[in-house]
């Protein structure tokens, strides 16, 4: 299939999905929501995709959706927003949360809107320098949505979360980061190999372990204590019926660099 | 040997039945439903088996009758149907049944998982009753049995509107006893069916058929009905060997006498 609108490729175990409507600063309309989704499900079918690594081409990494793909002149019929988000929005979210290997998002630039809020839904994020991230939704009578109601509070607290979805002002990557928004700010010029290497890493980890850490500490933000202690249990069993598992210790005992396959 | 289904013995008194139509993600064709009646009856018939865990594919427990065959009938092949009788013989089963339930349970799949006794899911299970969706209503308990386990809003809800609910709302509503990760729902199933097979196997089937009266009787004859259940217990070899087992602080041996 050809992509008109973002840049895939699956090379040495790292899946590669930039958004590429530069212009549009990468926001979101339904051919490029149609676009990310096929890709994503050859992310998920294809056994050679170890990481996942989402960024964006040019100055923007994405301005959440593409407003000029939405009717809303006056006296026209609202349009069902809701519609939007369960047809494109949460499918998108649920999936980058599900996929079973580590998802990094490399922010290149201004993060707005579910912009700002689908790179909270990647496992690793990694910020350039520059880049910003902002709850543009309240300038236009909107909430956050591809879960920013649910992500922000978690990261960076109640306070700071009403501020940031109240005010809509531009939170900087060093900002983020001091908050726990994110994991790391990188210098603008060296976001992309830093993406990139922790990526071909994480291609030779042992995938399947990796995926049910990614499960178990996603339940952890719903589990009572109880629960979690029984869903450890419960993927400590699956993890130690793996293989890689079994070449870990081999590796181990033998004094030797493990060869990890991902299963 | 049954086209449709696998059957194993991989515990000592436990029976697992395996649904195998990956094609029609385990559609309930005549043919399927009929195998199964059969194997429950032999499972019935044999004195080693003391449980019985039914299951689909990691997929779909079952996603429906089968559409295509349904369609072929009439008014007049709807009354001869086969398969009313095969649904009687499912719930006439009177040892242990406990379903695993992964991805779909719908339509007939659903009402199929309502007849077990002890439903585990796992966390990807949908159980829904999409019916009303073809212009056609439950027709194997699926009016009854949702609306006993859950309530009536919720199977109105379901019933009428046609959606599927999530395993954590199914388990919430009372329709599922335990939700597990989806690789351990047979697994699971199969330690509580382990379990019930270490028990004396007539205790076992009295109380399971107390259990069901209680859904369509009045208290006072649920409670008669029980104590008659106790009583025939008394005349047991297996009643003896329980509680001489539990003085001696040993396992006890049943023998299903």
């Amino acid at each position: 299939m050809n992509f008109e609108h973002i840049l895939f490729s699956i090379e040495d175990g790292v899946a590669l999905l930039c958004l590429n409507r530069p212009e549009q600063l990468n926001s979101f309309n339904a051919a490029m929501h149609g676009e990310v989704r096929e890709a994503l499900k050859q992310v998920r079918q294809n056994p050679e995709a170890r990481v996942l690594l989402l960024t964006g081409e040019g100055r923007g990494f994405c301005a959440g959706q593409d407003l000029s793909d939405r009717n809303v002149a006056p006296g026209a019929e609202a349009p069902d927003l809701g519609q939007s988000i369960e047809q494109f929005y949460n499918p998108l979210i649920r999936t980058l949360r599900d996929l079973p290997l580590p998802v990094i998002c490399a922010v290149n630039g201004v993060a707005a809107g579910a912009g700002a809020n689908i790179p909270l839904a990647c496992d690793l994020v990694l910020a350039a320098r520059s880049a910003s991230f902002i709850q543009a939704f309240c300038k236009i009578g909107l909430i956050p949505d591809s879960g920013g109601t649910w992500t922000l509070p978690r990261l960076v607290g109640m306070a700071r979360a009403k501020a940031l979805a109240l005010l809509g002002n531009r939170l900087t990557a060093e900002q983020a980061e001091q908050w726990g928004l994110i994991y790391q700010v990188v210098d603008d010029a060296n976001l992309r190999e830093e993406a990139l290497k922790l990526a071909r890493h994480l291609a030779t980890q042992p995938t399947y372990g990796l995926a049910l850490i990614k499960r178990s500490l996603n339940a952890s933000l719903n589990n009572s204590f109880d629960e979690q202690l029984e869903l450890e249990r419960d993927l400590q069993r699956l993890a130690g019926r793996s293989e890689d598992y079994r070449e870990g210790v081999s590796a181990f005992m033998e004094k030797r660099t493990p060869s990890f396959k991902g299963r | 040997m049954p086209r449709t289904l696998a059957v194993q013995m991989p515990e000592a008194g436990v029976r697992l039945i395996t649904l195998q139509r990956p094609e029609a993600l385990n559609a309930l064709n005549t043919e399927l439903l009929g195998e199964l009646a059969a194997e429950l009856d032999a499972a019935e018939q044999d004195s080693e088996t003391r449980a019985v865990v039914l299951t689909g594919s990691r997929k779909a427990f079952a996603a429906g009758a089968d559409i295509k065959e349904m369609a072929e009938r009439d008014l007049v092949g709807i009354l001869n149907d086969p398969r009313v009788g095969h649904w009687q013989r499912i719930a006439a089963f009177s040892k242990p049944l406990i379903a695993a339930v992964n991805g779909f349970a719908l339509g007939g799949g659903c009402e199929l998982a309502m007849h077990a006794d002890i439903l585990i899911a796992g966390e990807d299970a949908r159980f829904g009753q999409p019916e009303i969706n073809l212009g056609i209503m439950p027709g194997a308990g699926g009016t009854q049995r949702l609306l006993r386990a859950v309530g009536k809003p919720l199977a109105m809800q379901m019933v009428l509107t046609g959606e599927a609910i999530d395993a954590r709302h199914a388990q919430r509503s009372g329709l599922v006893s335990e939700v597990t990760q989806p690789e351990f729902t047979v697994e699971r199933a199969l330690q509580i069916a382990k379990l019930i097979a270490a028990k004396a196997p007539l205790a076992v089937r009295l109380a399971k058929e107390a259990l069901l009266k209680a859904q369509d009787t009045d208290l006072a004859t649920g409670l008669r009905f029980e104590r008659h259940a106790f009583t025939l217990l008394a005349g047991t070899a297996d009643r003896e060997e329980g509680i001489r087992a539990f003085q001696e602080k040993r396992k006890p041996a049943y023998e299903g006498r």
